[in-house]
């Protein structure tokens, strides 16, 4: 009898209500068979030997008391977790973006990072939209999907996004603000380079639709007469 | 201007408010002035006041409260389903309910292929106009 082949087990005493069970202390330890129990080990229960308690090691007294008593915070057991994903939003998702300045774009999600942001990706050729993070309050899901499997995201996290830190040089005003400024406009090759990778899988797969490039390009807007609240995404 | 839908045992009823709202049901027998016993091939016969329903023009022929068996076979045999899905009233309804069940993307199709065709029309009537004039 390996502990790890028991099933676990259904109790005995069923409940009459909850807090009261049909059977009483007497009934029950009879049926748990816990006088065989005792009539097996000689009258009565069989006992382990407690270890014998390893000596705690000398603790000094401490070297400063705090004048008033401090008092301790309460123990907090929460981890920290990305934001619950929306049932409707998996990856392949077409979503449509509420705020900043790429509102009413419809954009593919493709997955979520660590932080509770979602990863999205216009693509860039069809709507000019980046790899981009957006929060999950701020767009809409649809419940069209486009096939993501050729698509490998797993080199993308928070820290790709993350603003670069710059070395600061406190010597040389003038000319060697203005030579940083300049450096700081331009993208990196190597970002552009991960828009195409991640883009050439996902344009082959939108290709595959019909209309559903064109779709990609244009924004959403409310015309008139459309209802927000009865419409379906 | 004389009533030309009446009520009756087999007239065909459109529920509009309420737990069956859009359902068709049959109206089975008449309970007092206000009130029907109403039954339909997937709801519990039970009463409804004339008020919640809408005369059609679809009739059956049965007798007062039939079982739901001979209710079923009643309306297989008069084809109630195909007259009223080919009735104008019928078909509005089903146009209705396709429209609000559409996807954000169906609408993206409906209205390039909305554009497509008043394209087609367009050029049509340019055409004719040509004739004319020319």
């Amino acid at each position: 009898m390996a502990p790890k082949d028991r099933k676990p087990h259904v109790s005995r005493n069923p409940d009459l209500i909850r807090g009261v069970g049909k059977y009483s202390r007497s009934k029950m330890y009879h049926k748990r068979g816990l006088w065989a129990i005792k009539a097996k080990n000689g009258g009565t229960f069989p006992k382990h030997e407690k270890k014998a308690a390893e000596a705690a090691p000398a603790e000094k007294p401490p070297k400063f008391y705090p004048a008033d008593d401090v008092k301790k915070p309460l123990v907090n057991k929460r981890k920290a977790r990305p934001t619950k994903l929306r049932a409707s939003i998996t990856p392949g998702t077409v979503l449509i973006i509420l705020a900043g300045r790429f509102k009413g774009k419809r954009v593919v999600f493709l997955k979520q990072l660590t932080s509770g942001l979602l990863l999205v990706t216009g693509p860039f050729k069809i709507n000019g939209v980046p790899l981009r993070r957006v929060n999950q309050s701020y767009v809409i899901a649809t419940s069209t999907k486009v096939d993501i499997s050729g698509v490998n995201v797993e080199k993308f996290d928070d820290k790709y996004f993350g603003k670069k830190v710059e070395k600061k040089k406190k010597k040389g005003e003038g000319e060697f603000f203005e030579a940083e400024k300049e450096e700081k406009n331009t993208l990196p090759q190597d970002k552009k380079d991960d828009q195409k990778t991640v883009d050439a899988a996902l344009i082959a797969s939108i290709e595959a639709v019909p209309d559903l490039k064109s779709y990609l390009g244009a924004r959403f807007s409310l015309k008139a007469g459309m209802k927000p609240h009865e419409l379906v995404f | 201007m004389p009533f030309k839908r009446y009520v009756e045992i087999g007239r065909i009823a459109l529920v509009n408010y309420g737990k069956d709202y859009g359902k068709l049901v049959v109206i089975v027998d008449v309970i007092d002035q206000n009130r029907a016993l109403v039954d339909a091939p997937d709801m519990v016969r039970g009463q409804m006041n004339f008020k919640r329903l809408t005369l059609t023009d679809i009739k059956i022929d049965i007798k007062r409260v039939p079982n739901k068996k001979t209710l079923v076979a009643a309306l297989e045999a008069a084809d109630v389903k195909n007259k009223w899905e080919s009735s104008s009233w019928g078909r509005k309804l089903i146009v209705q309910k396709k429209r609000a069940s559409l996807n954000d993307f169906d609408r993206f199709k409906i209205m390039l292929a909305k554009i497509k065709k008043a394209g087609v029309v367009r050029q049509e009537l340019a055409k004719l106009k040509k004739e004319t004039t020319g």
